[in-house]
């Protein structure tokens, strides 16, 4: 805010002489930031490069994945046998490795997708009515939210996945029932003192009625936490689905996971480094994209957000 | 101060009340626990009978009823599995899982605290930036694979640490440290950010106008001032470890209840399940119920109504 009053000479000369700087749209914002930040632009790329890999794993995998043959059963990296040759080797079945990775990304990240979609919408609508609305509505949801804060997250998730039994949907659930709380607490936080300020009196006052309020003056201005915490869970998203898969409550097999890949590996942990290895290797390098992401809209979009 | 003590008294009382509510749901979530255990050839007069021994043809809040009160005697049944009581079983896996937590504690505390001190202390040099790097990457590690990785080259390759099991130092090390490496970077983070927050405040402007030693103004009037939301996340940190280090348990064998957990979820020993989540649900209530009162005591702006 200070920067913008006093004008640094390099800000004061761009809108001199830049018209179209006038209607400074946000995502212009978000490009030029991205120049001047690399790791932003690392991120950035990992993300891309991991969605694509997932969109196009039939593509660009070099086997199919489910392909088992037992007398090639794990070979290391960069080894060959009859006419395959196995970039990242075989598993303990002789599944391509490097196939399976791929493939694990479509788990991954449709699950940790969703998830955010999920629980994004559902803290920012409760968020929106617990603090617009205020009163008996605000005090019951803010007791759920204390509720689901008090209880053991992973504990909870291990219980309700035994019990309904593993399956896409049931995972993108039960993980969501966690996060959507810390959306609502901060989009809750943000209306209370929107609801205050003048452009809401001013709608209030020619009549406009509270459905039209909350979603056309008071939702564009809470957006941009809701970016910023959906980007920053993403990647925990993927960790506690790669944790899941990992205890055998993800998404069954044969279907590859990368946390999957790492259970099934672990076994192996003393005669075959990169059952063990690679797949861990993929979730922190894609988790660290989606962090990296987080940290640069964070920044870039309200750097008062630091302590999340 | 006193009335909002007894409020959150109150209020804590209130959550573990529901927190039960949610795991008797749980429970019943779960289907017929009778026909877990019987055996498949059993007879519908054996699971008749069965049922009504143990009440479950009752209506389902007379049912309640009966499980709050067992529960409040600590008696949540007998586990399937082992035939003890199900709570004295949790019991018994829990010092190993409080030995966990708090070494885990320990770890992120007092080493991240301090890094994240230096790093403020130093902004904008190379320290600084390696440890934003380093607490980045750290956070982005998932643990059970951290935790594999650990053994491989501790346990398999320099053959200096046990991989699994519980016992001595040798044991403790390697899970304690994995389970804190996500709140370590996390804390560093915080700290930093708060150390920088307020070494832009008036008073730290003063204290040094007055011309007192740097190191008095950082080791007194900065590092007390951003003791707050550390202290708070802390209390959370601690809380989250004691339910949360469920995979790192199962990683190195450790015998403690998310291990227990785990186990039970696998041979359907819902009591033990349930015992488990009650006894972390209250621990967890009750240190966020411990760090809020702290909180009061240590900021005398809070508002007590």
């Amino acid at each position: 805010m200070t920067e913008e009053t006093f004008g640094t000479p390099q800000t004061v000369f761009v809108e001199e002489i830049g018209e179209e700087r006038q209607e400074e749209r946000p995502w212009q914002k978000l490009l030029d930031s991205l120049y001047k930040d690399k790791s932003a632009l690392f991120g950035v790329l990992i993300l891309f490069g991991v969605v694509f890999a997932a969109l196009l794993a039939p593509v660009l995998a070099p086997m199919n994945p489910h392909e088992q043959l037992l007398e090639r059963a794990l070979r290391p990296p960069l080894s060959t046998h009859g006419e395959h040759f196995f970039i990242l080797g075989t598993d303990h079945l002789g599944r391509d490795y490097l196939s399976r990775l791929i493939y694990g990304a479509r788990v991954s990240l449709m699950v940790g997708f969703f998830a955010v979609l999920l629980t994004g919408s559902i803290g920012l609508l409760i968020g929106l009515i617990s603090g617009y609305f205020g009163g008996k509505i605000d005090f019951i949801f803010m007791r759920i939210v204390d509720l689901v804060l008090s209880f053991p997250f992973i504990l909870l998730a291990l219980a309700t996945i035994a019990i309904v039994g593993p399956s896409l949907t049931d995972l993108i659930l039960v993980m969501s029932m966690r996060i959507w709380v810390n959306y609502a607490r901060v989009v809750r936080g943000e209306v209370l003192s929107l609801r205050e300020q003048e452009f809401v009196q001013a709608a209030r006052s020619i009549g406009s009625s509270h459905a039209r309020i909350l979603f056309f003056h008071i939702l564009p201005n809470v957006l941009a936490p809701v970016i910023i915490i959906a980007s920053l869970y993403l990647g925990r998203m993927i960790i506690i689905e790669a944790g899941l898969s990992f205890l055998g409550l993800g998404v069954p097999p044969p279907t590859p996971t990368w946390g999957g890949l790492l259970s099934e590996g672990k076994v192996h942990l003393y005669t075959a480094w990169w059952v063990v290895t690679l797949p861990g290797l993929a979730i922190t390098v894609t988790v660290l994209g989606a962090n990296l992401v987080g940290d640069w809209l964070r920044n870039v979009l309200d750097p008062r957000m630091k302590t999340l | 101060m006193g009335g909002y003590v007894v409020k959150r008294l109150i209020q804590a009382i209130f959550l573990l009340k529901l927190v039960m509510i949610i795991v008797f749901l749980l429970l019943h979530m779960t289907g017929d626990p009778v026909t877990v255990m019987l055996d498949t050839d059993a007879t519908l007069e054996d699971i008749a009978r069965l049922k009504k021994l143990m009440g479950l043809d009752q209506p389902l809040w007379v049912q309640y009823s009966r499980f709050f009160m067992n529960a409040l005697h600590g008696n949540f049944g007998e586990s399937i599995e082992h035939g003890e009581p199900a709570m004295g079983l949790v019991l018994e896996h829990f010092p190993a899982t409080i030995e966990m937590a708090v070494g885990a504690f320990a770890f992120a505390a007092i080493i991240g605290i301090p890094f994240g001190c230096l790093a403020a202390f130093k902004e904008g040099s190379v320290y600084d930036k390696s440890c934003i790097g380093v607490t980045v990457l750290i956070q982005a590690i998932p643990d059970f694979w951290l935790a594999i990785m650990f053994i491989m080259f501790f346990s398999v390759f320099l053959g200096v640490l046990p991989s699994y099991g519980r016992g001595g130092w040798s044991h403790f090390v390697m899970p304690a440290f994995v389970a804190s490496t996500y709140h370590l970077a996390r804390l560093a983070r915080l700290m930093r950010s708060q150390m920088l927050e307020v070494m832009r405040q008036d008073y730290i402007t003063t204290a040094r106008s007055k011309g007192l030693n740097e190191k008095i103004i950082l080791m007194v009037h900065a590092l007390k001032n951003s003791a707050i939301p550390i202290v708070t996340v802390l209390g959370l940190d601690l809380g989250i470890l004691l339910g949360g280090t469920v995979i790192i348990e199962v990683v190195f064998a450790w015998p403690g209840v998310g291990r227990l957990v785990v186990e039970s979820i696998s041979t359907r020993d819902f009591p033990v399940v349930q015992a488990a989540v009650f006894l972390l649900a209250s621990g967890f209530v009750l240190i966020n119920l411990a760090v809020d009162l702290l909180y009061a005591v240590l900021d005398p702006r809070i508002s007590y109504s």
